[in-house]
């Protein structure tokens, strides 16, 4: 197993990229740090610059504006970097598919190596599917 | 003295048609060399806020509807504006008159592709710089 | 020597319903001119909308913010029905009222929160954030979900409120009082936050009539505007509550407004349980006649307009959204010049586009285009000025 990689599942700093979203997710992302849930008790915090990320948090549908944003910041982040697609919009693009802004679906960006469908998914949803992304990186069943 | 009655008054012939759909809303018509002594007249001297504006492509041309809200009352006058040429629609700009119709012109010029004569910065809002010039998303003949 | 630098902040947020990209054109610390670049998060709602039927769109609309996610349904439907001229019945009207004002309270606890984060006081931030997850589990019991309730249809509402669950809501209503409380006394009486915001980001009564400002940004401005009031939907004209009004426009003002409103909200929300009829929550809507309609809501951010057009086919021909950030928004550039930069991130999230994207600002120097800050360097600067301001105060 890849050493960097399973370095990584110690402590996971998540840069959030939000490609045109309704916010709804990323409420619920921000919510993860505040009280209830608190996730920097897993080490898990949101940085600033995706320069200090290990994974890229993307929410939404990317549209024309966005979707050369979403490649230059995978380009950006430090490999090996995962993606997490939050949300029904960035799992499969939902109702907006059909929109004449949105040109492709974020999997066709990036390589996402985990979605976590939901409009929104709960916070319990989320810390779900990292547990279980980090399962896999781990290589455990 | 109601807001309807004393618009009424004041723009007399300049109205062509008058609807009142409910008690709070009413919509009226007219040409669209009159839209900024209309808009400057219900703006400024009546007060009536300026909500949005909506643009729409119809088989008769592209119509305005500018939406004004009387607060007192909660009424909504809309100007109805008919711009019979489609291939080079020109109406006379609102954003000189108060800035809040900056926006909202960018948009429909984008949008519709009418060309708001004295906007200060008429440049794109939403679409990006690579979207095609001259295809214009809410024009119906583009969809086919 | 004092050379125009830009600040972009932006492109895109992470937390907000209206993204926008902001050139900031500073000398040395002042801020003198701001150019506003909106897009990053248009999806074309208003065209998808022309091929969904009348049925599907409040799902649609519903997924325009995250945070207003009940207005915009309900100014949809509100059009709706004023197309078709129909009153519904009254115990969906009750309940209507009731989500839209759950919501504007989670909105206001929402912004209350993230302005403290901006200002160097995260410990307001996370204790709005954790007031605020009671009145998300109530949205949880009332529709199943935490966020998009799909609450709304025309002629109706979806779900009812269950007999049960009205003494849950009451008592999560009455622990949240001593909260917002709590939020009143330590940000209104506090001197260091008053140091802060009083004077900061004026908007005067004159600039917010020009620029057409809505909700709680023009009503600290002195502009008595609340469409609750002045065009009654829903039940609002059935129960009895006050419009909050301020006259500074300074930052101050707009949080007092937004603290003051939750108040008024809870005592709507318990009237409204107090006095909602029993009966029928939906009325079966056949078919929608050609016509035009407008509905108004007040978000809590301000007022939300929706215009439907119809031709008598079972989709709109036109549907026309105006979200109140797309008036409030425009008129920064009036408030932050003239502004420092270190007052820049909360006048900009002053007028709740909650405002998040902070962490993807970056000061660029114009002559060399070259990074010289980035956004968490902003926030900083503007917890140091809290900081300093704090110490001199002691």
């Amino acid at each position: 197993m890849d050493l960097k990689l399973k370095a990584l599942t110690k402590s996971l700093w998540v840069f959030h990229a939000a490609c045109s979203p309704c916010n709804n997710c990323d409420i619920e992302i921000l919510d993860l740090l505040t009280p209830r849930y608190d996730v920097e008790r897993f080490g898990i915090a949101l940085v600033g610059s995706v320069r200090h990320a290990d994974v890229l948090l993307v929410t939404g549908v990317p549209n024309y504006k966005t979707k050369e944003i979403l490649k230059t910041l995978y380009s950006q982040a430090p490999q090996p970097c995962l993606v997490v697609a939050v949300g029904n919009c960035a799992c499969g693009r939902m109702m907006f598919k059909d929109s004449y802004n949105s040109p492709c679906a974020v999997d066709e960006l990036v390589p996402v190596s985990a979605y976590i469908p939901g409009c929104p998914p709960k916070p319990e949803a989320m810390i779900a599917g990292v547990v279980k992304l980090i399962q896999k990186v781990r290589g455990k069943k | 003295m109601f807001i309807a009655d004393e618009i009424k008054e004041r723009l007399d012939e300049k109205i062509i048609d008058w609807y009142q759909h409910s008690s709070r809303r009413i919509y009226f018509s007219v040409e669209p060399k009159y839209i900024q002594a209309v808009a400057g007249l219900l703006f400024r001297d009546l007060g009536l806020r300026f909500s949005i504006a909506t643009g729409q492509d119809t088989p008769q041309g592209l119509e305005l509807l500018y939406h004004f809200s009387f607060d007192k009352t909660g009424e909504i006058i809309s100007v109805r504006v008919l711009i019979k040429d489609k291939k080079k629609p020109e109406i006379d700009s609102l954003a000189p008159l108060f800035p809040a119709a900056e926006w909202i012109e960018r948009e429909m010029w984008e949008m519709l592709g009418i060309n708001f004569i004295g906007h200060p910065n008429l440049k794109r809002l939403l679409l990006a710089d690579e979207w095609p010039e001259g295809k214009h998303p809410l024009r119906h003949e583009d969809e086919s | 020597m004092s050379h125009k630098v830009v600040v972009p902040i932006g492109p895109y947020h992470p937390l907000q319903e209206e993204p926008e990209y902001f050139r900031l054109y500073v000398e040395g610390e002042k801020v003198v001119d701001i150019d506003i670049v909106i897009g990053y998060m248009h999806r074309g709602i208003e065209e998808l909308s022309e091929h969904k039927h009348f049925d599907q769109i409040p799902f649609l609309v519903e997924r325009i913010c995250g945070i207003c996610s009940t207005s915009h349904p309900f100014a949809y439907v509100n059009a709706v029905e004023d197309l078709i001229k129909i009153t519904i019945p009254e115990r969906a009207l009750y309940i209507r009222t009731i989500i839209a004002e759950m919501e504007r309270i989670h909105s206001h606890l929402l912004w209350l929160g993230l302005a403290g984060h901006f200002i160097g006081y995260n410990t307001v931030w996370m204790w709005s954030w954790r007031y605020r997850e009671p009145v998300l589990d109530m949205f949880e019991m009332i529709t199943g979900n935490r966020n998009h309730y799909a609450m709304m249809k025309v002629g109706g509402v979806r779900r009812d409120i269950k007999d049960e669950d009205v003494p849950i809501l009451k008592k999560t209503l009455d622990d949240l009082v001593p909260a917002v409380d709590m939020f009143k006394g330590a940000v209104m009486d506090d001197p260091v936050i008053k140091a802060r915001l009083k004077g900061i980001g004026i908007l005067t009564k004159q600039q917010a009539i020009d620029w057409a400002v809505v909700g709680p940004t023009a009503r600290a401005s002195g502009i008595n505007i609340d469409v609750r009031k002045d065009d009654p939907y829903g039940a609002y004209d059935k129960v009895s509550w006050n419009v909050i009004v301020e006259e500074d426009g300074d930052i101050f003002a707009k949080t007092k407004v937004r603290i003051l409103e939750m108040y008024e909200s809870i005592r709507i929300i318990r009237e409204c349980l107090d006095k909602m009829p029993k009966g029928p929550i939906d009325f079966d809507v056949k078919d929608i006649p050609p016509g035009e309609g407008i509905g108004r809501v007040e978000a809590p951010r301000g007022e939300c307009f929706h215009y439907v057009k119809s031709d008598g086919t079972n989709r709109p021909i036109r549907h026309k959204i105006r979200a109140p950030s797309y008036m409030n928004v425009a008129s920064n550039k009036i408030a932050a010049v003239g502004g420092t930069i270190s007052d820049a991130t909360i006048t900009l999230a002053a007028v709740d586009p909650c405002y998040c994207c902070t962490e993807r600002l970056t000061v660029l120097d114009k002559h060399s285009n070259k990074n010289i800050m980035n956004g968490w360097d902003l926030i900083r600067l503007s917890q140091e000025k809290t900081e300093k301001l704090r110490n001199s105060i002691k």
